[in-house]
């Protein structure tokens, strides 16, 4: 029963922040086609791991998958730039837990382009072996990027951190996903990372980001799709 | 008189003379079982003093002892708290007018701190408890000492706590008893079942069965059908024709209970009775959704005779008395022979009585259902289900409970569970994994052994690695999963900016809980029925659905799901199949529906047995397939999920399918008629049982009740906690963690135990596959279609769920397209 939804192509659209074009991806990416340049946010890679230190034994395959799933949008879009940005690895003891196999992984993806490590509140360093620069956070044709959205942000910004997600009903079922808030001056992005749960768009904590309203682009199993802000539910 | 009289002490006697009874041969027979050190199993009806038979042989054991027994003796286990409270009550009779120097205690979650820890110290003679406190007694570090003298364990209501995880993890428990306790016997108390010779393995190990002593008749049951000038309809669940009969019967007795099947029905129930209820009968509403407070509030009116009837579910079909019940009604069908009688024995609880018992169907499937049950109920035949095969998840649960008391060598604990009767065909090799996965998560990947939970000590025994381990244990015990509940909480929602949640107004009475899942399925300003009242939704906050009241007269938008919850048993529905395929016993059945039969019969035709009867017609610009395999409602949910993914790949465009718990109807833009015709569409490839393969594994990859399962054997098995760490604030953010281990799990490593779990629980569960795979198995060959210029007499019965509870498949994307196209509709208009 996918007809309605596999018939239009899964072709990104492009938006403008400002001067910046932003194409939202499928796989939660963001791409930015005139500066070649990839965003991921919220990849909390390690985050199985931190559980199981506390007793709770998440299977430890989540930093593979979400490897996986940033190198499946690398190889798509082939970026001169990857910009990762914040709580990319779950917390401060990621670095030395994650695998041998999925740090070479890494280190392979950053092979032949720039890689830039936005800090994070759960990632506040990042040591040079994880590879790549890091940053606080930096501007883009006069789009602000970084981890945190920032409320009192004058101009254009891009940033992470609440993992927005959306929940729509249709047909008696709801559906929750996680999805792009974007407006005309701010884009938040999902989270990546395969055990980042979602923050329900309609929570009190976009309120101060979305003043002007908002549209949920949600990521579908085949494509991404554009839902109102009226058609949103909370939790 | 018994020769076995001399076993009862002559204080004994005196007492039963005192109260004009004597020692009935089945208390005596168990009297002189437990004097042997034998387990045994008894089969009663519903008043034969069965309660008192399970005691006595502690009771005069402990009488000559006089006081000085060393330690915990008897220990009493009911599926229900209450019905613990309730038994201690009971005993407490006989102690006192005999003077016996016995001590009775309850432990129950409501116990307190100290009560417990001086429980441990200093255990009365018998304690009375649920099967979860066993779990917590089993894997206290004292419980060797605390067990070493324990002579009885009494299960009541067996037949009742083996047919679920409890029942798993309680026989894991009666074989850690039977190796702690070397001088234990076991005694059970079960209602009549089918196979006894089950039970009698699960009470005294797999390959030590307990004997058995069998209670025959009592008085016999008077059960009919209702009789009502009113139309039977045709589908429906409310049973709104006969609300008017139902109540001149409760007028007609002293005490009713009118048992229904959903809490929906409890609602529409007690609201249609009030509705009509001039004589201003005390009538009382019970369900397990309502408020703890007021079902103790309707309980204790109950037992003082300050009611006329209680509409219930199934929270009164155990063994309590509450009161002097006259007469019990069942609304809807009983879906099963067994639930019926335990149902039926809430009346006359005395043997010398017969218990009087009303069924009401709400349609005319349920009516054939209801003959079908009462014939079964006449020959005494039951529908107990088959044994489980134990639950890995449970397996794992036991085993870090048993690390966290004296540890474990693993030969020596796994040939104690398999004395566990569901786990007597366990392999080692399951064993094993079910270890490594309480030890270290299980994984193929062993990167999580440095936070192992489990460590070998130098005495070679396995332990909870520290205390952190044991008190993750300790509050996670039990089997009891709920689905996750949002309370009612009466209140208005201040108007917050457009397009923002509102504010919760403050003070408003917290009135029960429902599930989230219907939550979902309303939207604000809708109105529905919740204890006793019609309610409109004003929104969902957190964790609690605010409603407000509404003015008298306002009708209730009919909740979209109105069906039983329990489906119909194998063994009533091949009853029913049976008897829509001999005409000469529709003569039982009320005229219109045997007319009904007669013209189905002349306009298309009725399935012989061991035959699948499809349907296939046009309708309104649609084309629709309606197939009656009678296997109950989630089994032919499942079916509809397969059937219209393999109808899609057929091109047959199927938009949508509904079913009840009889038939199925699947409809589609394509002509499956023509499709059939000309050979374009096999009706034999389309049920063939390869549907179980490939397209099974697809829909359970997406499929929003089999990740209802799996988190359910995550919190089970321990994997999980019942309360998140981090996310304590709002349980419904834990759906949608487990969701995403459950994805990456499946991805990979499918094969590990608790993906296992949750798949062997989706065969019997939620997705019932296990009945479909015998249904598909059984109609191979059989199948017979009829194609049809227009709807069929028995197909309406099926037709009418549309617009009730229509599946339009789970397909995410399908359900985002709709969702933008409806704001594209209106950009462009």
């Amino acid at each position: 029963m996918n007809s309605a939804a596999n018939a239009l192509p899964a072709a990104a659209e492009a938006f403008m922040l400002g001067r910046l074009a932003i194409m939202p991806d499928l796989s939660g990416a963001l791409v930015l086609p005139e500066e070649r340049t990839l965003i991921v946010a919220d990849l909390h890679l390690e985050k199985g791991s931190a559980y199981a230190a506390r007793g709770v034994f998440l299977p430890p395959y989540d930093s593979t998958a979400t490897l996986a799933a940033l190198a499946a949008a690398i190889l798509r879009h082939d970026p001169a730039r990857v910009i990762a940005l914040g709580d990319s690895f779950h917390d401060r003891g990621a670095e030395e837990r994650i695998s041998a196999d999925n740090l070479a992984s890494l280190r392979l993806l950053q092979k032949g382009r720039d890689w830039l490590w936005v800090t994070g509140n759960h990632d506040p360093q990042i040591s040079r072996a994880m590879g790549g620069d890091s940053a606080a956070m930096l501007s883009l044709a006069g789009v602000a990027l970084r981890h945190e959205p920032d409320p009192d942000e004058p101009d254009y910004e891009i940033a992470g951190h609440l993992h927005p997600a959306a929940k729509v009903r249709m047909r008696g079922r709801a559906l929750r996903r996680r999805c792009f808030a974007l407006s005309e001056r701010r884009c938040i992005m999902p989270a990546m990372g395969a055990y980042a749960g979602g923050l329900n768009l309609r929570d009190a904590a976009f309120r101060p980001l979305f003043r002007h309203g908002v549209t949920a682009h949600m990521l579908g199993d085949g494509r991404l799709f554009r839902i109102d802000r009226r058609l949103l539910l909370a939790d | 008189m018994d020769a076995r009289a001399d076993l009862l002490p002559q204080h004994f006697s005196a007492w039963f003379a005192s109260r004009g009874w004597s020692a009935r041969p089945h208390q005596l027979a168990l009297l002189e079982e437990a004097r042997a050190g034998r387990s045994t199993l008894l089969v009663a009806p519903t008043g034969a003093g069965k309660t008192l038979a399970g005691f006595l042989p502690s009771l005069v054991e402990l009488a000559e002892s006089d006081g000085r027994y060393d330690g915990l003796h008897t220990l009493y286990i009911s599926p229900l708290k209450a019905l613990a409270v309730d038994i201690a009550r009971n005993l407490e009779t006989p102690i006192r007018e005999m003077a016996l120097p016995v001590s009775v205690e309850t432990r129950t979650g409501d116990t307190s701190a100290a009560k417990r820890t001086r429980q441990i110290a200093r255990p009365p003679d018998i304690l009375l408890t649920t099967p979860e406190q066993l779990a917590l007694l089993v894997s206290h570090r004292d419980a060797k000492p605390f067990f070493a003298n324990l002579k009885r364990v009494v299960l009541d209501e067996l037949h009742a706590l083996v047919t679920s995880k409890r029942g798993d993890l309680l026989s894991l428990d009666l074989a850690r008893l039977r190796a702690l306790a070397p001088k234990l016997s076991a005694v059970g108390l079960s209602a009549t079942v089918r196979e006894p010779a089950d039970l009698q393995r699960f009470l005294g190990g797999s390959a030590t069965p307990a004997g058995l002593v069998t209670v025959k008749g009592g008085a016999s049951a008077e059960i009919g059908i209702l009789h009502t000038a009113s139309r039977i309809p045709l589908a429906g669940h409310t049973t709104g024709h006969a609300v008017r009969d139902v109540y001149k019967a409760i007028l007609d007795h002293r005490l009713t209970l009118v048992f229904v099947n959903t809490r929906m029905q409890a609602e529409f129930m007690f609201q249609a009775l009030w509705h009509i209820n001039d004589d201003n009968l005390p009538i009382a509403l019970h369900h397990g959704s309502l408020d703890a407070q007021q079902r103790r509030k309707v309980e204790a009116a109950m037992a003082a005779g300050k009611l006329k009837a209680v509409v219930c579910t199934s929270t009164l079909d155990l063994g309590i008395d509450w009161g002097d019940v006259d007469l019990v009604v069942n609304i809807g069908a009983p879906k099963g022979a067994s639930r019926l009688m335990q149902r039926i024995g809430r009346s006359n609880h005395r043997m010398d009585e017969p218990s009087q018992a009303l069924l009401v169907p709400s349609n005319r499937f349920e009516l054939l259902e209801c003959r079908a049950a009462l014939d079964a109920v006449t020959e005494a035949a039951q529908d107990t289900p088959e044994p489980r095969i134990g639950a890995l998840d449970v397996l794992a649960q036991h085993v870090l409970g048993v690390a966290c008391s004296d540890g474990f060598a693993p030969d020596a604990l796994y040939e104690e569970v398999l004395t566990a009767s569901p786990y007597s065909d366990l392999t080692r090799a399951d064993f094993d994994a079910t270890v490594n996965f309480v030890a270290t998560g299980g994984y193929a990947l062993r990167s999580y052994e440095r936070f192992a939970k489990l460590r070998q000590g130098k005495d070679g025994l396995f332990r909870a690695s520290n205390p952190r381990v044991i008190q993750q244990y300790r509050m996670n015990v039990g089997t009891i999963v709920e689905s996750t509940m949002l309370k009612v909480r009466l209140g208005r929602l201040r108007a917050g900016r457009p397009g923002q949640p509102g504010m919760l107004s403050r003070g408003g009475r917290v009135l029960g809980e429902i599930e989230e899942y219907f939550a979902e399925t309303m939207t604000t300003g809708d109105t529905f029925v919740f204890a006793g009242e019609v309610l409109r939704l004003e929104g969902i906050v957190e964790n609690e659905v605010v409603c407000s009241r509404t003015t008298t007269g306002t009708d209730p938008k009919v909740p979209s799901y109105a069906g039983g919850k329990f489906p119909l048993s194998t063994f009533l529905a091949a009853r029913v199949r049976a008897m829509l395929a001999s005409p000469k016993e529709w003569d039982k059945l009320p005229d219109e529906v045997s007319a009904w039969l007669h013209a189905q019969r002349l306009k298309s035709r009725l399935p012989k047995p061991g035959e699948l009867l499809i349907e296939s017609f046009p309708r309104g610009g649609r084309f629709y397939l309606v197939a009656y395999p009678f296997e109950g409602r989630l089994a032919h949910q499942t079916l509809g999920m397969l059937l219209t993914r393999r109808l899609e790949r057929a091109r047959m465009r199927p938009l949508g399918f509904v079913c009840n718990d009889y038939g199925i109807a699947v409809w589609s833009l394509g002509d499956m008629s023509a499709a059939i015709a000309r050979g374009a569409l096999s009706l034999d490839e389309l049920f063939a049982q390869d549907m179980l393969g490939d397209d099974l594994e697809e829909w359970l990859a997406e499929s929003a009740l089999m990740k209802r399962t799996f988190r359910a054997c995550a919190v089970i098995g321990g994997l999980i906690e019942k309360r998140f760490p981090g996310q304590e604030k709002n349980g419904r953010q834990v759906t949608m963690s487990t969701d995403l281990v459950y994805d990456v799990l499946r991805r990979h490593e499918p094969d590990h135990v608790l993906l296992r779990a949750a798949r062997a629980d989706a065969a019997t569960g939620l997705l019932d596959i296990g009945r479909l795979a015998q249904m598909l198995t059984r109609i191979g060959g059989h199948i017979v279609h009829q194609p049809l210029d227009h709807v069929s007499p028995l197909s309406v019965a099926v037709m009418l769920e549309i617009g009730r509870e229509a599946v339009h498949g789970e397909a995410a994307d399908e359900i985002l397209a709709e969702a933008e196209a409806l704001m594209l509709e209106e950009a462009m208009a």
